[in-house]
Order: structure tokens, then sequence, then C-alpha cells
């Protein structure tokens, strides 16, 4: 057991160190020069130029440029921002957190409404309640972010005036956000908890309890519905990448901080090192948080345990 | 006593007990109805795409200059925006956009994810741990920062977009195909087939892929509506293809500026982007029950 967790553990570090390799490699194909977008071409001289290149190591082959970014990031080091000198980790730590609420605030929403509507939906399979969670699974999926975030300002804080349109002080700039944010991932999860939960009633051991003579809410609310939430868990993985994309959309719409928004301006004004910077950082977090639950599936569900 | 306990669980399951698991009549009649109205709205958008002056009131290009971001009326349904464009003309054209990402990056992203995974799980051993490494790399950057990277480095182009937007949907099909691939494999009739002396590769064309595509098929229709969404939210970012005819996703991020005065710029395209991925969404729902029925959701 605990050579399988070290051994999970070893192949996530090859992981992230392969993403971001495809990371600078993707990048170097990149056809702008950097250095056209710090120095006007019609006004440097071409020692200028030159210099400039030499001084950021773009003059370099590839395989000596991505050896020096490896050396650096063992250090800690993310490089700097060509547009301010600035360094790239402490700007993306400094603006995590507002992210970090954001993934949590919405992650809440998305379980609680998922989990209810799912489970409720199964249990009252046709009925009126399972309309409704089918049709909110169906739009969650269907929604763009950018759209229902806009449709929720125009008519909580344009027009009703409740909650500020823009910013990330105080919890009332999160509420939109997350409930934007929340939904996506509120229909991926009713959707697949409602499937896996009429999956569990049609197994023998409901069969057994039901003949036991246990009553149908025991059945469903002790039985059927823990282990329906099994196959959800994995989800949770799948979850945190959707949040961290969202994250540069739903940032963007409510001009919100946080580093979706760093990745999205760093994107248009080709500040490669920050782009860099904060690909390495969600594939940092989205390997460990599906590290997590590898190793959490095994307390949870036995039967992964006695297979390791 | 008996009785009471028998007559008392009949109480409790007329609550709690989860239907039968077979459809009624009206129920099929109900969904059927959700099949048809969403693949007429599915062959309505591809018309738009297809002929979009045969339905669009106006050129998408004209400028209504005495009618600057107007209200819906019956001239305008849509309203007018800040040109004075027709805002139901302009989301008319822009349908072909939308519909073109979603397709052709579907079908790149099905070929290419679906050819590693079926190599993958068939031919086993080196090549599928190097492939499934790749893959699994692949996976941890997400989707839309993988697409954006990539739309950034190579430069705003249609071909690009979609480029980026399959990038993001190889592992997923890689995966599907991989299982579907490995487990078709060991059913008896590939022994059999084997037995007789067919080729390897005679079995793999003529017997594993054609049973192993279906899953990938309604995988691919679930994912156009996605892809829909991955390619409209490029745009709306800002790295769509800038010219004359905006799409969906461009055309309600310019009028995000004017939001408090005009809603409707930013609420109809929304509208189409949202109609059109409900659409292609429940026919994948429909084409999964039909082609995989295990899977049946209720």
């Amino acid at each position: 057991m605990v050579g399988a967790v070290i051994g999970r553990m070893f192949t996530s570090l090859l992981v992230v160190a392969g993403s971001s390799v495809l990371v600078f490699v993707i990048l170097y194909l990149l056809p702008g020069d950097p250095v056209n977008s710090l120095l006007d071409p019609t006004f440097a001289t071409s020692e200028q130029i030159a210099s400039l290149r030499h001084q950021l190591g773009v003059d370099q082959p590839l395989h000596v440029q991505l050896a020096d970014y490896f050396g650096k990031l063992l250090h800690g080091d993310f490089g700097n921002s060509l547009l301010n000198s600035e360094p790239v980790l402490p700007r993306i730590l400094s603006q995590f957190p507002a992210t970090l609420a954001l993934a949590a605030a919405s992650a809440v929403v998305a379980v609680v409404i998922g989990v209810l509507l799912g489970v409720l939906s199964a249990i009252h399979r046709n009925k009126p309640i399972d309309v409704i969670a089918r049709i909110v699974g169906l739009l969650g999926i269907s929604m763009p972010a950018f759209w229902s975030g806009i449709l929720l300002l125009l008519v909580f804080s344009i027009h009703l005036g409740w909650l500020p349109t823009m910013g990330s002080n105080g919890w009332k700039t999160l509420v939109l956000p997350s409930i934007t944010l929340g939904l996506i991932g509120a229909g991926f999860l009713v959707r697949m908890i409602r499937n896996s939960m009429l999956e569990v009633v049609n197994e023998h051991f409901i069969v057994t309890l039901r003949s036991k003579g246990l009553s149908e809410r025991s059945i469903m609310y002790r039985h059927a519905l823990r282990n329906a939430l099994i196959p959800a868990v994995t989800m949770i993985g799948m979850l945190v990448g959707e949040m961290l994309a969202g994250a540069v959309v739903i940032e963007t719409v409510f001009a919100r901080q946080g580093i979706g928004r760093i990745i999205a301006d760093a994107i248009m004004a080709k500040d490669l090192p920050v782009v860099q910077g904060v690909i390495f950082f969600s594939a940092i977090i989205y390997v460990s948080v599906n590290l997590i639950v590898d190793i959490s599936y095994s307390f949870i569900d036995p039967r992964v345990r006695r297979a390791t | 006593m008996r009785e009471t306990v028998a007559a008392r669980s009949a109480l409790r399951k007329r609550k709690w007990e989860l239907p039968a698991l077979r459809s009624s009549e009206k129920r099929f009649l109900f969904s059927k109805a959700w099949i048809v109205i969403a693949i007429a709205i599915i062959a309505f958008m591809a018309l738009c795409a297809i002929a979009p002056q045969w339905i669009a009131p106006y050129s998408p290009v004209e400028m209504f200059t005495d009618s600057i971001m107007q209200p819906p009326s019956v001239v305008h349904p849509f309203g007018t925006d800040y040109f004075g464009r027709d805002v139901f003309s302009v989301v008319v054209y822009g349908s072909r956009e939308s519909l073109l990402i979603g397709l052709m990056s579907v079908v790149a992203g099905g070929i290419v994810g679906g050819t590693i995974g079926a190599l993958s799980g068939y031919v086993g051993g080196l090549l599928d741990m190097v492939l499934m490494r790749a893959i699994e790399i692949l996976m941890t950057i997400p989707g839309i920062l993988l697409a954006l990277t990539i739309a950034a480095a190579m430069g705003p182009s249609m071909t690009n977009i979609v480029i980026a937007v399959a990038a993001a949907t190889i592992p997923g099909y890689a995966r599907v195909m991989r299982g579907q691939t490995m487990s078709i494999n060991g059913r008896s009739y590939i022994t059999a087939a084997r037995s007789i002396g067919v080729s390897r590769w005679g079995i793999f064309w003529r017997h594993v892929l054609p049973n192993s595509l279906s899953p990938l098929l309604v995988m691919a229709t679930l994912g156009i509506g996605s892809s829909i969404l991955a390619g409209s939210s490029l745009s709306f970012l800002g790295l769509g293809v800038l010219k004359e005819i905006p799409d969906w996703g461009a055309l309600l991020s310019q009028g995000r500026g004017y939001l408090t005065v005009a809603w409707w710029i930013c609420t109809f395209p929304g509208l189409a982007i949202t109609l059109l991925v409900l659409a292609v969404n429940i026919t994948g729902d429909w084409l999964r029950d039909y082609l995989d029925p295990k899977q049946k959701e209720g």
C-alpha cells in the first residue's frame, strides 16, 4: 500500500515535469518573437535587439533554454515577466487566494445542488423533481459560462442592484461568480449521480436489503447513496480541472483578480514566462488533487484497496 | 401481524420505490418530442450556416445608422447593435463558424485520440506505456488552458482554433478507445478468429475496430457540444478570428461593454450557443441510449 502510494507520487512528479516540457515546446513554436513586443523594431538598433535576445536567453537553442528553465524551476524560480520584470511565482501566489476562494465557493454550489438533485431525481424518477433535475443537468453542461455569468450580472447587479458587478473584495463579489461556475459542476454531478444511483438500485444487495424488510428510505440514503457516491469521488479530480479552466472565463467576465485573469492577460501580451508559470502551477494543483483522490479512493472503497 | 407489515411496506413502497424500469407510452412520447425539437434546432442552425442569406432579413454588415442600439422590435427581432447592425442577421451569419469549429474539432480530436487509443490498446506493451504517459501529461493541463496556449502560440485563425480545441479533447477519446479495444480484444470471438488464422491486423480492422466504435461515437456527439462551448470561449476571450462578421463568442464579447444600455446584444448570441449545445447534448443522450442500452439513463 505504502509502496503503491510512493510509486503514484513518483509518476505524478514525472507527469508534471512532462507537462511543463510540453508547454515549453508549444510556446517555443510561437511565431512572434518576444523581443518584438518589448522593443519597437522600427526604432531599436540591431545591437539593442541582439543584446536583449541574449539577455532573455532566446538566442539559445531549444534544449539549452529548456535546461536553463528547469534548472531555475528546481530552485523555485519561475522566471520574470517580460513586461515588467516582476518575478512570476510571487505574482501567482499573491493572486491564487482569490481563485481558490472562487473555486471553493463554486465547489460548494456544485456539490450541494448536484448531489441533492441527483439523488432526489433518481429516487423520484419521472416525477416533477426528476424533470427539473434533468433540465438543470442539461443546462449546466450546455450554457457557456460567459453567458450565464452575464445574464446573472444583468438581473442581479444591473437591474436589481443587489450585488456588485465586479471586483474581488468581500463575499458579495463571490456570489454570482461562484453560482456561474458552480452550475457547470452541478450539471455534471446531477447527471453522474442520477445514473450511478439508478445503476446501484438494480444491484443484488439492494434486493437483499429490501427482502430483509428495511425501509425504502433507509435503503436509499444509507446504502444506495453511499455506493452511488463512489464514482462521484473520481469526478472531484475532473472538477478541479474544470474550475481552474472556468476561472479564466469567469474572472474575465466578473473582472475578478486571480490566476485565470493573469494567464488571460499574459496570453494577450505574449508574456511567455507568466503563461508558463501559471500552467505549470495549475498542473501541479491538478496532479496533486488527483493523487489525493486516487489514494483516498482506496479508503472509501475497500474493493479498490484489495486490488492494489 | 404479517399482514400489517406487508401493508405497511406496501404503503412505504408507494412513496419510495423506484418505478419499474420500463418506459410507459406517455414518457416515450414525451422524450421523443424533445428529440424532435432538438433535431429541428440543429437542422435550422445548420441551414443558417449553409445558406444564411435565406434566413437573415438583412446583410450582417448593413448599418442602420438611424437606429443604433434599438431594442428588439418587429423590424429588428433581436434589436440592433452599436453600429446599427441587425443583431438577428449577425447571429444567423455567425452560426457558420461556431458549427464548423464544433464539428471539425470533434472529427480531428476523435480521429487522433481514437487512433492513439486503438493502437495503445491493441498493440499494448511499450507502445501502450509511452502513449498513455503522453496522454496523462496532456491531461494535466486543463482543457481550455491548453487550447488558450495553443491558440495564442499559433495565432488567430479558424484552423488553429480547431487544432487548439481538438488537442484538448484527445485524452478523453484515447482513453475510452483504449479501454474499449482491450475489452473487445479479450472476447472469445476474437480468439476464435485468431485460431482460424486471421492475420493480426485483419482481426483489428474487421473485428476489433468496428466493435469498439460505438462508445467513441456517443462521446463524439456529446463532444460537439463542449467543443462549440470551448471554441466560443476562445473567441470570447479574444483569441478568435477577427473579421467583419463576428462569430457568437466574439459578438457577445463586443456587446459586453454595452450591457447596461443594450442587454440584447449579449443575450441573443448566448441564447443561440445555449440552444445549439442543448440540442446537440439531447441528441447525444438519445444516441447513447440507442447505441448502448447498458448506459441508459432513465
